[in-house]
C-alpha cells in the first residue's frame, strides 16, 4: 500500500518550501511523490504556510495532471495517447492492460496497487507506443510481456 | 540518394563526452564561449547574436538578439532568464538530448545570457516527464559551481549568476511563455494577456527573457565562432541547424541536426530512410500544432518562413510521417483531441472550440457530418486562429485545418451525401 499520511509527516514536507519564493510546485512535487496524492490536510496546511487562500491551492493542485487530489494506486501506469504512439498500436497495449488489471482507465485496482491513465506525448516517439509506470518509461512491449512486468511491482 | 549532410552545432559533443564531466565538456571548448562573454559587453554581445541572425528554435522564430536587446538596458533590482524546457509538443525529443548529453552547453549558454542581459538569477523549466533530464541538469549545476563558473564574482568578472532547475507538472500549455511564468509563481500554467511582455514585466513582474533549450545551446558556438560564420550556414533567414526529430511511418525514427535549407525530402527519406508500412501520405511537421502537410510540398526547406510560406510550420521541428494505409481522418480526431485535453480553459474561443472541432472530427469519421458541418468547423476554426488568447488556441485547429485544405477528398468521401 502507499505510505498513509499524517499531518506530521505532511507538515515536515511541507517546511522545507516555506522560505522558498517558488515554492508550491516543488512542495506539491514532494508531497506527491512520497503519497500519489495531494491529501486534503495538505491543502490546508500549504495555504496555512504560503497564505494563499485554500480554494486557490485547489485549484493549482487539479490544474496540473501529475497531481492528484483523489488517492491513485501505489504504481502508475500512464499511456501515450499522442499521435505516433496512437498509430504505433497505444489502444492495443491499453486494452490488454485493461484487461490483465480489470480496470478502465481512470480507475485504480481493489488493492490499491495499480492506477491506469492516458497521458500525452513523454519526448520517446522514436520508441512508440510508449507507457510509463511511476514516470520510468517502457518500449517495444509485446502484450505476452505484459504479466511479467506488472509481476514486478 | 540525398546528398543532404548532417552539421552539429548544438549536438556536437552528442555521445563524444561523459554529460556529467566538465572536465570532459572543457576538454572540448566548453566555457571559452563565457570567458569571451565576460570580457565582452552587453551591446557587444547582442551584435554579435544579430550578426548571427540566430532566431528562437521554441516554435516562434523571433529574433533572439531583439528579444534580449529589450530587456538588457532595462534599469531593475531584478531581472531572470528563463529557459523553456517544457518540450511537450507531441512527436518532439530535440530538448531532451541536449540536456541529457550535454547540459553544460545549456548551463554555459544561460549564464551567457544571464550576463548579457544583468539577469542574475535563471530558471531551468523542464517539464516533469523528463526526472532524467532534471537530474543531468542538477548534476552539471554542481560540477560548474564546484569549478567556479556559477555564484558569486564568477571568474573575477564581479558578475553573480545563480540557476535552479523548475520540474513542470504534466501540462502542454506550460510551455507557454507567460504560462510557464505564472507556473513558477506557483499558479495555474493559464497564459497571460499579453501586453506587457515578459520582457518587461514578468516572473514576480520583473524583466524577463524566456528562450527555448536549442536556441541557447547555439550561443556559445555563436560567440567562439563569430556571427559571420553562423550566419553563413543553411537558410539565409532562419540561419544556423535545426534539430529534426522522426517518428511514425519512417524508418529510421531518429533525430538528425541539419542546415535549415534541408529540405522536408531529404529529411524524410535521406536521414529517414523513407516511409515503413506503405507510400507516403502525409507528414505533420512541428508537432501537434504543426500542418499536415501533403507530398506535394516535401521539396520546401524546412526553414521557419519557407515553412510558412508553404502553409505549414517549422514549429518544434518534430517530423512525423503518417502512410497511405491510415486512416488519416482517424489520425487528424487523435490530433484533434490532444487539444481538447491541454487547452488551459482560460478563453472561449480555445475552451469550447478545441472541444467542437474535436466533435465535428469524431462525426466526420463516424460518417455523420454534413457539408455544413465542414462549413462551420472551418468558420470555428479561423475565430480560434484569430481571437484565442494564446497560442495554443490559435494552433489548435491547424491539424484539421490543414488536413481539409490538402486532403479535402478525404473528408468528402464521408460526408453525408445531400447534406
Ligand atoms: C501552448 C504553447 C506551448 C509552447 N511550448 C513550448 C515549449 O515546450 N518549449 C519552447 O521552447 N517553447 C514553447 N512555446 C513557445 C514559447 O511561448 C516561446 O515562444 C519560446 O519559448 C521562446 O523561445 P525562443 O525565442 O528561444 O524560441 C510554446 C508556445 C505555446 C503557445
Ligand atoms: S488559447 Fe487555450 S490554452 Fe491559451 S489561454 Fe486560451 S484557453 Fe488557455
Ligand atoms: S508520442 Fe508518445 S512518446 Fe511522443
Amino acid at each position: 500500500m502507499v505510505d498513509s499520511y499524517t499531518n506530521v509527516s505532511v507538515d515536515k514536507i511541507i517546511a522545507e518550501f516555506k522560505d522558498v519564493k517558488s515554492g508550491l510546485l516543488p512542495a506539491l512535487h514532494a508531497i506527491d511523490e512520497k503519497y500519489k496524492v495531494i491529501p486534503e490536510e495538505a491543502l490546508v496546511k500549504l495555504s496555512q504556510v504560503f497564505n494563499i487562500p485554500v480554494s486557490q491551492i485547489y485549484g493549482v493542485a487539479t490544474f496540473y495532471a501529475k497531481f492528484a487530489v483523489n488517492q491513485r494506486g501505489k504504481n502508475v501506469i500512464r499511456f501515450c495517447e499522442s499521435a505516433p504512439c496512437h498509430i504505433a498500436g497505444a489502444a492495443e497495449l491499453v486494452a490488454a492492460f485493461e484487461k490483465q488489471l480489470g480496470i478502465k482507465a481512470g480507475e485504480t485496482t481493489l488493492d490499491g496497487k495499480f492506477t491506469l491513465e492516458f497521458c500525452q506525448c513523454v519526448g520517446m516517439c522514436q520508441e512508440a507506443p510508449v507507457f510509463t509506470i511511476n514516470q520510468q518509461p517502457y518500449f517495444n512491449v509485446s502484450i505476452e510481456e505484459i504479466p511479467e512486468i506488472l509481476a514486478r511491482f | 540518394m540525398s546528398l543532404a549532410k548532417e552539421q552539429r552545432i548544438v549536438l556536437n559533443n552528442y555521445d563524444k563526452i561523459n554529460p556529467a564531466s566538465i572536465d570532459e565538456y572543457i576538454a572540448q571548448g566548453g566555457y571559452q564561449a563565457l570567458k569571451k562573454a565576460l570580457t565582452m559587453s552587453s551591446a557587444a554581445i547582442i551584435d554579435e547574436l544579430k550578426a548571427s541572425g540566430l532566431r528562437g528554435r521554441g516554435g516562434a522564430g523571433f529574433p533572439t538578439w531583439l528579444k534580449w536587446s529589450f530587456t538588457a538596458p532595462i534599469e531593475a533590482d531584478q531581472k531572470y532568464i528563463v529557459c523553456n524546457a517544457d518540450e511537450g509538443e507531441p512527436g518532439t525529443y530535440k530538448d531532451r538530448l541536449i540536456m541529457d548529453k550535454d547540459p553544460y552547453r545549456l548551463i554555459e549558454a544561460l549564464t551567457i545570457a544571464g550576463y548579457t542581459l544583468g539577469a542574475t538569477k535563471g530558471y531551468i523549466y523542464v517539464r516533469g516527464e523528463y526526472p532524467q533530464s532534471q537530474q543531468s541538469l542538477n548534476t552539471a549545476i554542481t560540477g560548474t559551481k564546484a569549478a567556479g563558473m556559477m555564484g558569486k564574482n564568477i571568474l573575477g568578472s564581479g558578475f553573480d549568476f545563480d540557476l535552479e532547475v523548475f520540474s513542470g507538472a504534466f501540462a502542454f500549455v506550460c510551455g507557454e511563455e507567460t504560462a510557464i511564468i505564472e507556473s513558477i509563481e506557483g499558479k495555474r500554467g493559464e497564459p497571460r494577456i499579453r501586453p506587457p511582455y515578459p520582457g518587461t514585466v514578468g516572473l514576480w513582474g520583473k524583466p524577463t527573457v524566456i528562450n527555448n533549450v536549442e536556441t541557447l545551446a547555439n550561443i556559445p558556438a555563436i560567440l567562439n565562432n563569430g556571427g559571420k560564420w553562423f550566419a553563413s550556414i543553411g537558410a539565409v533567414k532562419y540561419p544556423g541547424t535545426k534539430i529534426m526529430t522522426l517518428s511514425g511511418d519512417v524508418v529510421n525514427k531518429t533525430f538528425v541536426e541539419v542546415p535549415t535549407d534541408t529540405t522536408l525530402y531529404d529529411i524524410i527519406y535521406g536521414f529517414g530512410g523513407g516511409v515503413t508500412g506503405g507510400d507516403f501520405l502525409a507528414v505533420q511537421v512541428g508537432g501537434n500544432s504543426g500542418g499536415v502537410l501533403p507530398e506535394s510540398l516535401l521539396n520546401t526547406p524546412i526553414d521557419f518562413d519557407s515553412m510558412m510560406a508553404a502553409g505549414g510550420s517549422l514549429g518544434t521541428g518534430a517530423v512525423f510521417v503518417i502512410n497511405d494505409k491510415r486512416d488519416l481522418l482517424d489520425v487528424v480526431k487523435n490530433m484533434a483531441h490532444f487539444f481538447t485535453e491541454e487547452s488551459c480553459g482560460k478563453c472561449t474561443p480555445c475552451r469550447e472550440g478545441c472541444q467542437r472541432l474535436y466533435d465535428f472530427m469524431v462525426k466526420v469519421c463516424d460518417g455523420k457530418a454534413t457539408v455544413k458541418d465542414l462549413k462551420i468547423a472551418n468558420g470555428l476554426a479561423r475565430v480560434m486562429n484569430k481571437s484565442a488568447l494564446c497560442g495554443l488556441g490559435q494552433a489548435a485547429p491547424t491539424p484539421v485545418q490543414t488536413a481539409i485544405k490538402f486532403f479535402g477528398n478525404k473528408f468528402e468521401e464521408k460526408l453525408l451525401q445531400n447534406s
